[in-house]
């Protein structure tokens, strides 16, 4: 089933870390197997921050292979070392978790598609997200319990969105979680809520144009999609209305860039959403219960319609 | 008693070979016995007096709280129950099948008041998907806007919103009237087969797909028809009952109903039509 949330202040800076996880956790019981956050923060935009994992969850639930610790640390060494031969200095390292890291980086020539591959080369290293405010978190289990894990609650940005997922089309692991990092794309981040039908014909088309696939899970194709479109020149809005001719099956996604936010609801209007809009908020989710955590008194709010695509600005 | 066993007259729909099991269940006979009065009682169902009033706030309950607590409230004659802070939850108000004033002060989420049979409901907020399905009698307003699939399958009664709904709103609509202020969504009526849906504003693409009976009216601009659907001249009484039915549900106040666009189902079901209308009530 699946639920998603978004949203986004205009005009100023929130505790999105929190009131995220308020509307994730209300929908908890669209899936619990794993749950992600795409945060927005405060940052002085001097520095990429790079989230990755080097092997994965393996606790309860968890469809991944359990892997000796030692092997994470010999992963990260080499990640360590190729940021090094890549001209990139590691600023500030966090290891939140023994899989999971955060690394500040300054790499001044721009090419993230070089640096990513160059990184992802390594087997059991994928980068879950790379920008100068966009941080993707993401892990097994619901949306307090991943926020607590990697003490999310104190996050300060603009804008955020979230997945709370029920998996149905591939592993319950962190490479299957959502949010999807639009790779190679500095700050771009998709969650979807539905099924793709023509997921292996568009994954064949888009592999052969060289773009990249880490899991088997079809919402991931949305953000490679989209990734593809703005390479080509597309901006993202472009890329949104025409995925709903592109991509077939039932969704709702929500994509982020450093700047904005926005949805795109398919053509037969399968899945929920339920939009509250402001001048100086937008929140979007699933359910109006996942609204009510950050706007509990009476507001407006709708389903917008079929084939509708939308884009707010911070 | 009626010995069911042994009836031998065959409808028409049995001599087709529709349905060819014979009754001999327990509670079906114990339903058809007249000598059991007790038999008849409507269970879960309360003698209310409207004028005894009260309020619920349900802000730290949960839906099922929530239910059983109105059924308690019923239960000791309240007939005016208002209640507070129903912040989206999903499934409150389900399953009244008596008269009853119910008030929501706030927005509710999926699945609200369905499977309804009598009471009055006024949300003073919108709906989440499939607000009402399944209502056999009764009223439900809402005055915001309300989800998909608004209206699923309802039965009877009168289904307003006074703002925009979502796609698929009245599918699988067996009888009644649904009546939407703003603008609906795709697949407004798909699969309809019984009743009246009444859209003042636009409607999206495949109106009334795969309908089977039953009539829309559009007052905007429709986005596509849906196969089977087609386009029916207004007359006066469709025209009469329009002007009716707003008056009543206090809702296109000087609309000009004699503009709407009617339609209807352009496909011939040979089945459906070689029914008997008491075997067609059956049958759906």
């Amino acid at each position: 089933m699946c639920g998603i949330a978004g949203l986004i202040h205009r005009g100023k800076s929130s505790n999105v870390g929190q009131e995220l996880q308020g509307m994730l956790q209300a929908l908890k019981h669209r899936g619990e197997d794993s749950t992600g956050y795409a945060l927005y923060g405060d940052t002085d935009g001097q520095n990429f921050i790079m989230r990755f994992k080097v092997g994965e969850n393996v606790g309860e639930g968890s469809s991944s292979v359990m892997e000796d610790v030692s092997v994470y640390d010999e992963r990260k060494k080499i990640v360590d070392s190729y940021i090094s031969q890549m001209g990139a200095k590691i600023v500030k390292e966090e290891r939140t978790l023994p899989y999971s890291l955060r690394y500040e980086i300054d790499y001044d020539k721009g090419d993230l598609l070089e640096f990513s591959q160059k990184i992802e080369s390594i087997p059991g290293v994928e980068i879950l997200s790379m920008g100068k405010s966009l941080e993707v978190i993401k892990d097994l289990g619901n949306a307090k319990a991943v926020c607590d894990r990697y003490n999310l609650g104190d996050l300060v940005g603009t804008h955020a969105i979230g997945h709370a997922r029920m998996a149905t089309e591939s592993g319950v692991d962190i490479k299957s979680a959502h949010p999807f990092w639009g790779y190679p794309f500095s700050d771009v981040s998709v969650v979807h809520n539905g099924q793709l039908t023509n997921y292996w014909n568009n994954r064949r088309i888009l592999e052969n144009k060289g773009m990249r696939f880490m899991s088997e899970c079809d919402s991931e194709l949305i953000a490679v999609y989209l990734a593809e479109k703005m390479r080509n020149g597309a901006t993202l809005e472009e890329g949104m209305k025409d995925s709903l001719s592109g991509l077939d099956g039932v969704f709702t996604y929500f994509v982020a860039t450093k700047n904005s936010l926005g949805m795109a609801k398919d053509t037969m209007a399968a899945k929920p959403l339920v939009l509250y809009e402001s001048d100086d908020l937008v929140a979007m989710g699933s359910e109006e219960i996942a609204i009510r955590s950050v706007l509990p008194q009476e507001i407006d709010t709708y389903d917008p319609f079929d084939g509708e695509v939308k884009v707010w600005q911070i | 008693m009626a010995n069911l066993k042994t009836t031998e007259k065959k409808t028409k729909a049995q001599s087709m070979g529709l349905h060819t099991e014979v009754l001999t269940g327990k509670t079906q006979q114990k339903f058809f016995n007249p000598d059991e009065a007790e038999n008849f009682y409507y269970w879960g169902t309360y003698d209310v007096d409207f004028n005894k009033r009260t309020e619920l706030d349900v802000n730290d309950m949960d839906c099922k709280e929530a239910n059983k607590k109105i059924d308690e409230l019923m239960s000791q004659g309240y007939g005016t129950i208002v209640i507070k802070n129903p912040q989206g939850k999903h499934s409150l108000g389900v399953g009244i099948l008596n008269k009853l004033n119910l008030i929501f002060e706030g927005s509710l989420g999926y699945f609200g008041v369905g499977s309804i049979d009598g009471p009055t409901v006024r949300v003073n907020g919108r709906v989440g998907w499939s607000c009402a399905e399944n209502m056999m009698a009764g009223k439900v307003v809402i005055e915001k806007n309300a989800g998909s699939c608004f209206g699923a399958a309802v039965r009877g009664g009168d289904l307003i919103c006074k703002g925009s709904v979502g796609a698929r709103t009245g599918i699988d609509q067996k009888g009644g009237t649904i009546i939407i202020g703003g603008d609906a969504g795709a697949f407004t009526g798909f699969m309809m087969q019984r009743g009246r849906i009444v859209v003042l504003g636009n409607v999206g693409i495949n109106l009334g797909d795969s309908m089977y009976d039953g009539t829309i009216y559009v007052g905007g601009k429709i986005g596509s028809y849906g196969s089977d659907a087609i386009e029916s001249p207004m007359t006066k009484s469709d025209i009469d009952w329009l002007k009716r039915k707003l008056k009543v549900a206090e809702i296109g106040e000087n609309f000009d109903v004699s503009k709407m666009t009617k339609v209807v189902a352009g496909k011939k079901l040979w089945n459906y039509d070689a029914l008997e209308p008491t075997e067609k009530k059956g049958a759906i």
